[in-house]
């Protein structure tokens, strides 16, 4: 969707509560049920309350070995799984304005898991060669909050400050640093999903296992976020090197994401992901745990074969 | 249809009762046979949930109620499971817009007051819930006419 079709200022709705993705390209995009999406394409028409707004206000910049998703799991486990609960988080500040769009894709992916309605970006000179690049230069408008915008709440995060982060099993807002569970055995790390499988999370988990193995007791499935991803992976020979690593690359997708197929977990078992939800049960068994981290703790992860701060494997 | 007045029975859980907890994964392959899903609706979070909930009662849970995926099964199955209403202290945002869709009152209250298995009663239009067993009275406010006439109808459906 965001490749394809999300354009700034549109209004999206889909049947998948990650539509909020497309809000990185400063649409209003929003998750809904069967039904309202049914109705929607039958009439024409929804119906919305407008959200009131939580600024989240960033400064500073990434640390080496830390990433977009460590941004929002320390979000999440700062203001809670309910924090936004059908709010607008809007990410402002002169380091959002720095942030790159697949750093944006990550962020408005899991504002949901906060249970906002939606995560905006402005719509910046990022966003207009990411559309460029997409072919689809011409849907580019510029669009900033209004200076007087009111908010509800205002956060501000310093990203200098942030380290690698880990939502331990069975929330995604149990947030600790890796620091505080590293050492922990794991069997299965995935990386992709619409949270972490764009090209950049890909490059980012190569350089880390080029020249690599993955650790004999643990599984590494790798999913893109998209064909047009998976395609720009293997020209870039990440997937070589991911593969050649011990990697199993999934058609791109959910993958094992949703415990549908391609990496349930068995009983006792326990997976570093870079997807967004950790609920019980949620990988097809609820017998096993996740923790949901960045791809470069992930890739650190399936070397050693437990969770492994990513600043000891660069 | 459903009735201005519910009575059942308080069926109690914790806070962040996720989709996935609701209709877990592995029986996704049920999806094209709901009624054999609704034997497993809130099998993890509850085990045996599903035999022993009758007709009319109610799920009692804390916050964030259905947090995850837009998936309408999961209202769908509780529904089918007998469930009348959901109260919670408080319902994530898609769960609590297919919920009524869905036809499936979800009233938002201070649940702490009820207890596990109280006999409750539930009056829709006045937002007002009464627990026969320990006595208390409490209240969700008015909901929106709009929702009345939905959940009236039985879900989005049929109300367009």
């Amino acid at each position: 969707m965001a490749e394809a079709f999300a354009s700034p200022g549109d209004i999206i709705i889909g049947s998948d509560s990650h539509t909020t993705t497309a809000g990185a390209l400063g649409a209003f995009a929003t998750g809904m049920g069967s039904s309202d999406m049914a109705i929607a394409l039958a009439l024409g028409k929804t119906w919305f309350r407008v959200p009131e707004s939580i600024k989240v206000k960033l400064s500073g910049s990434l640390p080496k070995g830390v990433c977009a998703k460590d941004l929002m799991v320390y979000l999440i486990g700062k203001i809670g799984a309910d924090g936004a609960t059908y709010k607008a988080l809007e990410f402002t500040g002169e380091a959002a304005a720095k942030l790159t769009m697949s750093q944006r894709l990550t962020i408005t992916n899991m504002a949901v898991e906060a249970g906002a309605k939606v995560g905006l970006f402005p719509s910046d000179e990022i966003t207009q060669s990411y559309l460029k690049a997409q072919g689809r230069g011409d849907k580019y408008k510029p669009l900033h909050p209004d200076a007087n915008a009111k908010y509800e709440n205002a956060i501000s995060i310093n990203l200098s400050q942030l380290e690698p982060m880990v939502s331990m099993p069975h929330a995604v807002d149990n947030a600790v640093t890796v620091q505080e569970v590293k050492g922990t055995k794991v069997q299965q790390v995935f990386i992709g999903t619409c949270t972490n499988g764009r090209l950049e999370d890909l490059a980012t988990a190569a350089s880390i296992l080029d020249g690599k193995k993955t650790h004999p007791d643990t599984r590494l499935i790798v999913a893109p976020a998209s064909r047009q991803v998976l395609l720009a992976a293997i020209k870039a020979n990440y997937i070589q090197s991911l593969i050649a690593a011990g990697a199993a690359i999934m058609p791109p997708g959910c993958a094992a994401c949703l415990g549908l197929h391609q990496g349930v977990l068995g009983d006792g078992e326990v997976c570093l992901s870079t997807a967004n939800r950790n609920f019980k049960g949620r990988m097809g068994n609820p017998e096993a745990s996740i923790y949901l981290a960045s791809p470069a703790t992930a890739a650190a992860t399936a070397i050693t074969g437990e969770i492994t701060d990513p600043r000891e494997a660069m | 249809m459903a009735n201005r007045f519910l009575k059942g029975r308080a069926f109690k859980f914790g806070d962040n009762i996720s989709t996935d907890l609701i209709i877990p994964g592995r029986f996704s392959h049920l999806r094209s046979s709901l009624p054999e899903l609704a034997k497993h609706v809130l099998e993890d979070a509850d085990p045996g949930f599903a035999a022993r909930v009758k007709r009319g009662d109610f799920i009692v849970a804390g916050r964030n109620f259905g947090l995850g995926s837009s998936r309408e099964h999961a209202p769908l199955v509780i529904k089918m499971s007998g469930v009348s209403a959901i109260l919670a202290k408080s319902a994530a945002r898609i769960f609590f817009r297919n919920a009524i869709n869905q036809g499936l009152p979800v009233l938002i209250c201070d649940t702490d007051k009820i207890d596990d298995r109280d006999e409750l009663e539930l009056d829709l239009t006045s937002g007002t819930i009464t627990d026969l067993t320990s006595g208390v009275q409490l209240t969700s406010g008015k909901m929106p006419k709009v929702m009345l006439s939905i959940l009236g109808e039985g879900g989005l459906i049929p109300y367009i």
